[in-house]
């Protein structure tokens, strides 16, 4: 909505209330923890131990993180715009034929080095046609985006199961993936950073190169939205559809490109696993990150300062949970769900519950500084 | 004869297959009428489905297992409605939000209470919905044609697939019938309208979210109670998604919404059914293809090129009093 | 005299600072006709709202038939025999005229009996008071003047007594506002109280049997039709206010600047808002057009601006067309100099949620000097926006704060400096000054006559007939979507009220 809240210092808009909204996330969290038996503050305890307790943990923290800055970031561009993409999923899936077909064509060929850039390259633009369509229905007819992209996730899904079982599946190959790719299809793992700083890492730990690109896609993502003509139109668009035409901005425009950009960041989420880790393109590869990709936007209140460390927590509780579950197995990864859940809920839908506590806190302590603004009476 | 057995057998698994979109369909119909989009149904649904089989299992009854599945639906449903009508949320991100939820929650509290990697306990009989078979079902069962319809397609069903399809023309009569019917057509039209004449907009729509809560329980019950013997993790697969297609594609009216659903189940039991083998003319179709089929059409649908569906006017805005 | 059928003593109402209503006193006699007459924002609707429930008063006391009532929703209003017909009609659009009727006034569960009894109602209304309409139509296929009568029909439905009727003729042709009023006349016979809230005067002479006159919250007048004429009632309406003094000099118009010939102009609903309106604005004058809210000038600002599609007509900038009926574009006609300061600046002419610097360039984000390629200059944006928080005095002087934390004055400062400081050959200004505080508004009169001064051609569109004619060297007035008559600066207060309230207009028509 666009009417403007009453003021609260930055400090409480930006920090108090997502923390409060957060707070309440992880206590419903907790609820569930005690309903399976369980001390949900042991439960934290072994969750942050298992993520950031050892070299290999935190490699697999931000191996993680890596996926959810991508596809958090294609979110929060969407909502810059003022657009829901709920695609992220799909688009991300898609564009794993993309890094594919490009790894698949060049690993026997070229260095990683060459394959990289050619593979950024086929992630980006194949996660971007996925979100063309949903992009173009609703620039140009209309249709409710979030409808549209919600079923170009099924679409992708069945499209890619065809790929992976038929076409793309190596002769002879019982599993439904591509083959292994050779080098130059690998990207190189990240795990000396970390030795660097004394910590020990597995070699298997999957944290990779494409941590790196998905940090510099956040800079390029504060860089394009806040630095540049075309970021301004679109943030102009997302605040108000009628100051945009007033200031002569095109909407099919700038809601195409919009898309674009979104698919092809959460395009780029493909590169992490295929090249990165696993090594080939198989089934469900993408596992949910495209939706966790929504928590983290909402989370880190779509500003890329925000979404990384909304990522690597997330990043957290997925490496964490995975540990969790030796620990407690009454906890599975799951447990995750439950909490993106949650966070969705109170720091998106609920995003307001607690404002008016807040204000009123506030207000007991300085009435003015609160400036409580009369509601304007127009046409009266 | 062949040919007919086989078309009766592929129609009454396209029966099966359509009652928990029928269900859950018309649950998104009384929500998104009201004008509170639901994308949550699926959350609802699974949710609903776990509780059915847990509580069934536990209490050894299938009626025990509906009852809870329906209360937990509808807390569910409430959640939605105290985000999106008393918060004024978006109602999508309620909708994602509440997926999320049910999603994790079946899984987790299903292996911390059964420890079966997420699955509840095989139901026995009692903690099932029985097939029902119609009078003289048996004795028909050789007449041609009338007879293996009548006891091979009509009968056999359990009562919460009679139900699903009993609900079709009830909810056209509460809608174009009722009272209620009609406070509810006004509030996802122009609330202003409703609030005017003196109606609580809020409770009318909560009201409405109730109703899905329930239909969504039990679309999620036929699932763990009638067509499965227990609950097994994710067991909804998307069909929240395909009934919410199915709702658009039937222009939120009840009828076409059960003919959206029975196509749509059609086309999940032929890709079943013609898995491999080859048709005439077209050659083999991919499994996948019939799979993505409902989305598709939805898509197309959406773009305007079958018919315009229009939403619900008040669709998805919260209702503020100023003018 | 009869008795009173509803008595307002002492309302008060406020929304925040403002106060809509203060102190109305107004009693409404049984079986008249009492009309409401009053500017935009003097507080008509708001007191109507209250006694409708829709609002609560701050203080006050309403009595219904001599006895005290609590009127808190529009259940109590409707409980209590006030019905009202909205300005916005309140009907279910893809429902019947049926389903409309009955909405909220159904009789128990199941809809049969309750449709059968609205049926046979219906057929009574029609024939008691010619009010007839298909009850099996769906409202969005009926012309706007059977919708209203729906309105009339759904308060009447409930067994109101009194019906307040807001603005009833705004969206009605001339034919159809007669058949209103004869409509009214009859329920008036049959002893129904009616009031009619409305800015037009001639509705007044003709139909009503009391008038009260609003202005700035209070009742000002209260008149016997009879024994009144439009000419006092539009200078109550107006009011002997001091003229805001402008220091200005004498007007040299130098060359047609903008020049606008039989444009016509539809609102996203399609209906006609502006109508074949032709004028010019030479360069070094302030064209001025005046009217009350709604009666087109919106849109015709919208139109030549290029936000809006017009129907048909030519628009032309500085000798050469304007695309006003395919694909202007607003950014297009900022290069070519005509200048646009909105009348929503909340949602139009600023991104609330931006901070200064950002609205400081809003639709100039594309001029060169802004530009780095891609890349806006963050640094060039902000020290422009510096240059501008002195030039204009805009308070707080910190471009970095978000604009929704400035007050009116200062917001709408902002919006202005961007405009003027692109020095256009042509300026539209729209309420310059609504919701600016009286400091504001001296300084934003006195850059408006220093654009004229330097040769600049300013279209000044206002509702505040002040502002309009002490800035103005013409003064045209719409009505109708229609400019009705065109007058000097000297022109008086009494003159333009009437162009105002259509009177002269429809007088030369019949």
């Amino acid at each position: 909505m666009s009417t403007p809240y009453t003021k609260l210092p930055a400090w409480a808009d930006y920090g108090l209330i997502p923390l409060i909204n957060l707070l309440v996330a992880f206590a419903g969290a907790g609820l569930v923890v005690l309903l399976v038996g369980e001390n949900p503050f042991r439960a934290a305890a072994i969750l942050v131990e298992g993520a950031f307790g050892s070299g290999t943990g935190i490699a697999y923290t931000l191996y993680y993180a890596t996926n959810f800055i991508f596809t958090g970031l294609a979110v929060a561009v969407a909502f810059h715009c003022g657009l829901f993409n709920i695609g992220g999923e799909g688009q991300a899936y898609i564009a794993g034929l993309g890094v594919g077909v490009v790894c698949l064509a060049f690993d026997h060929i070229l260095p990683w080095w060459l394959t990289f850039p050619l593979a950024i390259l086929g992630a980006a633009i194949s996660g971007a046609l996925w979100a063309l369509i949903p992009a173009y229905l609703q620039a140009k007819r209309g249709s409710h985006i979030v409808i549209t992209t919600i079923m170009f996730n099924f679409i992708a899904a069945s499209t890619m199961v065809y790929l992976l079982v038929g076409p793309l599946k190596p002769r002879g190959a019982m599993a439904p993936q591509t083959r292994q790719l050779v080098e130059g299809g690998q990207l190189p793992k990240l795990g000396w950073l970390l030795s660097d700083f004394g910590l020990t890492v597995r070699p298997s730990a999957p944290l990779n190169l494409s941590f790196l690109l998905a940090l510099a896609m956040a800079f390029v993502v504060w860089l394009v939205v806040w630095r540049t003509r075309l970021g301004y139109e679109i943030r102009t668009m997302g605040h108000s559809s009628k100051a945009a035409r007033y200031a002569g901005i095109s909407e099919t425009r700038i809601i195409i490109i919009t898309m674009l950009i979104s698919g092809a960041l959460a395009g780029m989420m493909a590169l992490n696993p295929i090249m990165g880790d696993q090594h080939n393109v198989s089934l469900d590869f993408v596992s949910g990150a495209g939706f966790v990709g929504i928590a983290v936007a909402l989370m880190g209140r779509s500003h890329p300062a925000g979404i990384v460390p909304a990522a690597i927590l997330f990043g957290m509780l997925y490496q964490g949970g995975a540990e969790l579950a030796f620990e407690m197995p009454n906890i599975s990864r799951d447990m995750i769900v439950i909490i993106q859940g949650l966070v969705i809920l109170f720091a998106g839908a609920l995003e307001h519950m607690f404002r008016p506590t807040v204000q009123a806190v506030f207000a007991s302590f300085s009435p003015k500084s609160v400036g409580i603004a009369p509601p304007r009476a127009e046409g009266a | 004869m062949e040919f007919f057995e086989a078309l009766i057998n592929i129609l009454n698994s396209t029966i099966r297959v359509s009652v928990p979109l029928l269900l859950a369909c018309l649950a998104g119909l009384y929500s998104e009428r009201a004008g509170i989009f639901d994308i949550g149904l699926e959350g609802k649904m699974l949710a609903g489905a776990f509780a059915g089989a847990a509580a069934a299992a536990v209490f050894g009854s299938a009626w025990i297992g509906l009852l809870v599945a329906v209360l937990v639906s509808v807390a569910l449903a409430l959640v939605h409605g105290f985000a999106s009508i008393t918060h004024r949320g978006n109602q999508i991100v309620s909708g994602v939000a509440i997926n999320f939820i049910a999603a994790g929650s079946t899984i987790i509290l299903g292996q911390a209470w059964f420890n079966q990697g997420g699955r509840t306990p095989s139901l026995t009989a009692d903690g099932r919905f029985g097939a029902i078979t119609l009078p003289f079902a048996d004795q028909l069962r050789d007449v041609p044609v009338v007879g293996q319809i009548y006891s091979g397609l009509l009968s056999g069903h359990t009562l919460l697939a009679y139900l699903a399809f009993l609900a079709v023309p009830f909810t056209w009569w509460v809608l174009f019938r009722t009272r209620f019917g009609l406070r509810l057509r006004a509030v996802g039209e122009n609330p202003a309208a409703v609030d005017t004449a003196g109606i609580s907009v809020a409770w009318l729509r909560y009201r409405a979210v109730i109703c899905t809560g329930v239909l969504t329980g039990l679309a999620g019950c036929y699932m763990s109670l009638s067509q499965n013997a227990g609950f097994v993790k994710d067991m909804t697969a998307g069909r929240g998604y395909i009934a919410l297609a199915a709702l658009i594609f039937a222009k939120w009216k009840p009828v076409p919404a059960m003919f959206a659903c029975l196509l749509f189940g059609f086309l999940d039991a032929l890709s079943i059914r013609l898995q491999g083998t080859p048709l005439p003319i077209v050659g083999k179709v991919p499994v996948q293809f019939m799979q993505a089929l409902p989305y598709v059409l939805t898509v197309i649908l959406l773009a305007g090129f079958i018919g315009k569906a229009i939403p619900p006017r008040a669709g998805g805005v919260p209702y503020v009093k100023e003018r | 005299m009869a008795e009173a059928a509803i008595e307002l003593v002492g309302i008060n109402k406020s929304f925040g600072t403002v106060r809509a209503n203060r102190d109305i006193n107004l009693v409404i006699e049984r079986g008249s006709i009492l009309g409401i007459v009053g500017e935009n924002g003097a507080g008509k609707s708001t007191l109507m709202s209250i006694l409708y429930g829709f609002y609560q008063a701050d203080s006050g006391e309403i009595k219904v038939g001599g006895k005290a009532v609590a009127i808190k929703t529009p259940n109590d209003a409707i409980a209590h025999g006030i019905g009202m017909v909205h300005q916005h009609f309140m009907l279910v659009e893809n429902f019947t005229v049926i389903e409309n009727v009955i909405l909220g006034a159904e009789h128990e569960a199941l809809l049969k009996s309750s449709i059968a009894k609205a049926r046979s109602e219906l057929e009574r209304l029609e024939r008691e008071y010619g009010l007839e309409v298909d009850p099996d139509a769906v409202i969005e296929e009926l012309p706007v003047g059977l919708q209203q009568r729906v309105e009339i029909l759904k308060a009447l439905y409930r067994g109101a007594e009194i019906l307040i009727l807001d603005e009833p003729t705004g969206v009605l042709t001339p034919a159809e506002a007669d058949h209103l009023f004869r409509i009214l006349r009859q329920l008036k016979e049959q002893g129904k109280t009616i009031v009619l809230i409305t800015h037009k005067l001639r509705e007044i002479m003709a139909i009503t049997d009391t008038v009260s006159v609003m202005r700035q919250g209070t009742v000002v007048a209260t008149r016997e039709t009879a024994k009144t004429t439009v000419e006092e009632l539009a200078e109550l309406m107006v009011g002997r206010r001091v003229l805001l003094r402008v220091e200005k000099g004498e007007a040299r118009p130098g060359a047609v600047k903008l020049s606008v010939r039989n444009l016509t102009v539809r609102d996203s609903r399609g209906v006609t808002m502006v109508s074949d309106v032709s004028f010019d604005v030479r360069g070094g004058e302030i064209v001025g057009i005046a009217g009350v809210a709604g009666n087109g000038q919106s849109e015709l600002i919208e139109a030549v601006s290029g936000i809006r599609r017009a129907v048909s007509g030519s628009v032309m900038l500085d000798g050469a067309a304007i695309e006003v009926t395919g694909h202007a574009d607003p950014g297009e006609l900022r290069d070519r100099g005509l200048a646009h300061v909105p009348e929503d600046r909340h949602h139009v002419g600023l991104v609330l949620a931006f901070e200064e610097n950002e609205n400081s360039i809003l639709g100039y984000h594309d001029k060169q000097q802004y530009l780095n390629g891609p890349f806006l200059k963050i640094d060039a944006v902000r020290d422009d926006a510096r240059r501008k928080i002195e030039k204009f005095d805009i308070r707080p002087p910190d471009c970095r704060l978000r604009t929704a934390n400035f007050s009116g004055g200062n917001q709408q400062k902002i919006v202005l400096a961007r405009e003027l400081e692109q020095d256009p050959g042509v300026l539209i200004v729209g309420q310059p000054t609504r919701g600016v505080d009286v400091g504001a508004i001296e300084f934003i009169h006195k850059q408006l006559i220093a654009m004229r001064d330097r040769g600049k051609a300013v279209l000044l569109i206002s509702v505040e007939l002040d502002e309009i004619r002490s800035l103005s060297d013409r003064i045209l007035v719409m009505f109708d979507g229609r400019v009705v008559g065109e007058r000097g600066p000297d022109a008086t207060e009494g003159e333009l009220g009437l162009l105002m309230a259509g009177v002269e207009s429809q007088e030369a028509a019949e």
